[in-house]
């Protein structure tokens, strides 16, 4: 019982990471209807400006913080304006196609920037374990969930509240009805890309905390994929639930099957639920069925 | 200069090659095929085999994502299974290449099917996603079910035969090759001329619109997870016999990506185009090395850089491609030929 404990409350932490990643993605694809496959990679650069503030100019954890989203806005803002813009309206392969070279680029580059070595971060958060009941949560998994559920708390009441926020969720709605409102439509695009690749970072910025950083931990974006098809793909709150039903699934997977079959289920349980999920509800668990007309 | 258009029969309209040049161009290329063999040397050969490879299967990708538009982001999976398939048919029961190619197509159209089974109910991002799980949950079995693929160790194959022939040499295989990349080239071409193929083409331009018109949606994407998924495991199937040896790291996402990025910078749908792309995108790595082993005269660090330059290159092909040439490599020597054709006028 203990064990089963463990593996949940830690499945839990790792679950809100993810939840905080996809919701990077969740929040272009909600104004923009474009499917970033490059999520992973703005997590790893943001995980890499850290680093190079931290470690390498030597700065205190909380000015190489607001570098990283300064950082990671201006990244979303470059992509967004110099490659995205163009490919409105374009089909899915096309916007597929586009992100995976993205990552592509950004992978290729932080190899040839910061080398394909790992590197680690300074101690960010106090070293002693978080001790609940019996539990014991290593800290670094605590504090990255505490900060990774801050962060989607603070994104949720700025699309609940903020002016920008509604006129974001206005866009998403519906563009013509937005535009002829006066919302500047465009402006939003942009802004849900710096939004997306802020949020993107900080996910990074935990992980890359956790354990360590090099170019390919990008790969661990492809994660966000059954997280976004379990919560809905366009829905903050799915994300995070779905985020912790990954995590969960993961952690139990790895903890129960790992030994009886000798490694690698981890990585895959949450792919084999997402294809029963598909199989029996096609627009995932929490998704709209979209009605089309010719 | 050709003007007008002077076809005056069905079966004039209905030809593959269409003037008395293309043919004789295309008599020219055969006669290039068959005669570089002796001229090229051990590297260029082992180049034009690993091309045409890659020919094969980004021939049955363009059938499913370029023709049918059902984006597949686990061809590489289903290149792996033909690889293994063969591999443990030589292997275990002893059975020669000319049989293996069929059965290893034959497995991959199988596991093609079982994946597209899905595609009755969703399309677009879902269905992509749900291949990007089959090639997750694939690789899985590469690597764990070490009793048939022998785990991360891979397989080793005997040298190939036809025939008692032995075909192992890169100038043996070299012909093995031609004549399936023919083959399949001629197959892609024809099934584009039948029902099925112009099915296929009408699904991917509007879905509902052709099941309007009477096609079962259901039973023509499994074909054309059948038929593309048929290509890889025979692409599989060379592969393994011409390495001689196999692992689950030749199988990775990364590949499929590379084959989605062969039929796109090609030209989407196009059969030279997905012909192009392959040969391209084999080339760059080498002609980025080649060009860095230049500069390492000049920069003594320069070859560290060759692999994250290839990635980064590869990212901007197919952004690059997508952004401002989205009809790929085929649209670009199609105007080209105009320009010559047309020349000196303008339009």
């Amino acid at each position: 019982m203990d064990f089963f404990l463990l593996l949940l409350t830690s499945g839990i932490a790792v679950g809100g990471i993810y939840a905080l990643i996809a919701l990077g993605f969740v929040l272009i694809y909600k104004a923009t209807s474009i499917i970033n496959f490059a999520t992973g990679e703005f997590m790893m650069i943001g995980a890499y400006i850290f680093y190079t503030c931290s470690v390498l100019i030597g700065w205190p954890a909380i000015p190489s913080f607001l570098v990283v989203m300064a950082g990671a806005g201006l990244l979303g803002l470059m992509v967004e304006k110099t490659i995205l813009r163009h490919m409105l309206g374009q089909p899915t392969i096309s916007i597929v196609m586009v992100t995976i070279g993205l990552s592509s680029i950004l992978t290729g580059l932080a190899e040839m920037i910061w080398s394909s070595d790992f590197k680690s971060f300074p101690p960010l958060f106090p070293r002693a374990p978080i001790i609940i009941g019996d539990l014991i949560i290593r800290s670094n998994l605590f504090w990255g969930f505490v900060v990774a559920m801050g962060t989607v708390a603070v994104f949720a009441l700025i699309f609940k509240y903020a002016k920008v926020g509604v006129a974001m969720r206005a866009t998403a709605g519906d563009q013509m009805a937005a535009f002829s409102m006066g919302i500047n439509v465009r402006s939003m695009f942009t802004l849900a890309w710096i939004f997306g690749a802020i949020a993107a970072s900080i996910g990074g910025l935990i992980i890359g905390n956790i354990g360590g950083v090099q170019p390919n931990l990008g790969g661990i974006g492809l994660k966000i994929f059954p997280v976004v098809i379990l919560g809905g793909l366009d829905s903050i709150g799915g994300a995070v639930l779905g985020g912790l039903i990954v995590g969960i699934i993961e952690n139990l997977a790895g903890g129960y099957l790992d030994p009886m079959i000798g490694g690698g289920v981890k990585n895959i349980a949450p792919f084999v639920v997402l294809v029963l999920i598909l199989m029996v509800r096609p627009y995932g668990l929490f998704g709209r069925k979209e009605i089309e007309r010719l | 200069m050709r003007i007008g258009d002077y076809k005056e029969s069905y079966s004039a309209d209905e030809a593959v090659f269409v003037t008395p040049t293309s043919r004789f161009w295309l008599g020219v290329l055969f006669v290039c095929l068959a005669l570089f063999p002796f001229f090229a040397g051990e590297y260029l050969l082992y180049m034009a085999n690993i091309t045409g490879i890659a020919v094969v299967a980004a021939l049955g990708l363009n059938i499913l994502t370029g023709a049918t538009g059902q984006i597949s982001l686990g061809h590489a999976a289903f290149v792996g299974i033909g690889a293994y398939t063969s591999a443990v048919l030589t292997n275990r029961l002893g059975l020669p290449l000319l049989l293996c190619l069929p059965l290893a197509g034959l497995a991959s159209a199988f596991f093609g099917v079982l994946v597209g089974a899905p595609s009755m109910r969703m399309k677009g991002l879902y269905l992509c996603i749900t291949t990007l799980a089959a090639q997750v949950i694939f690789e899985f079995f590469f690597v764990h079910w070490e009793s048939l693929t022998g785990g991360i160790r891979g397989l080793n194959v005997p040298s190939p035969s036809i025939f008692g022939l032995d075909v192992g040499s890169e100038f043996g295989f070299y012909w093995v090759t031609l004549i399936v990349v023919i083959l399949a080239a001629t197959m892609s071409r024809n099934l584009f001329r039948t029902r099925i193929g112009r099915a296929f083409i009408a699904i991917r331009d509007r879905d509902i619109s052709a099941e309007l018109m009477g096609i079962n949606l259901f039973r023509y994407k499994l074909y054309s997870f059948a038929v593309s998924s048929f290509l890889a495991g025979v692409a599989g199937c060379l592969w393994v016999n011409h390495l001689k040896s196999i692992t689950p790291e030749h199988f990775p996402l990364h590949e499929s990506i590379r084959y989605l990025a062969m039929i796109i910078v090609g030209g989407l749908g196009n059969i030279l185009g997905a012909i192009y792309g392959a040969v391209f995108m084999t080339l760059i790595p080498e002609a980025l090395s080649a060009v860095l082993k230049f500069f390492e005269g000049y920069f003594p660090q320069a070859m560290a850089y060759l692999y994250p330059l290839q990635t980064v290159v590869f990212g901007f092909l197919i952004v690059l491609f997508l952004v401002f040439e989205p009809h790929g490599l085929a649209e670009m020597w199609c105007r080209v030929k105009a320009y010559f054709r047309l020349w000196p006028f303008k339009h």
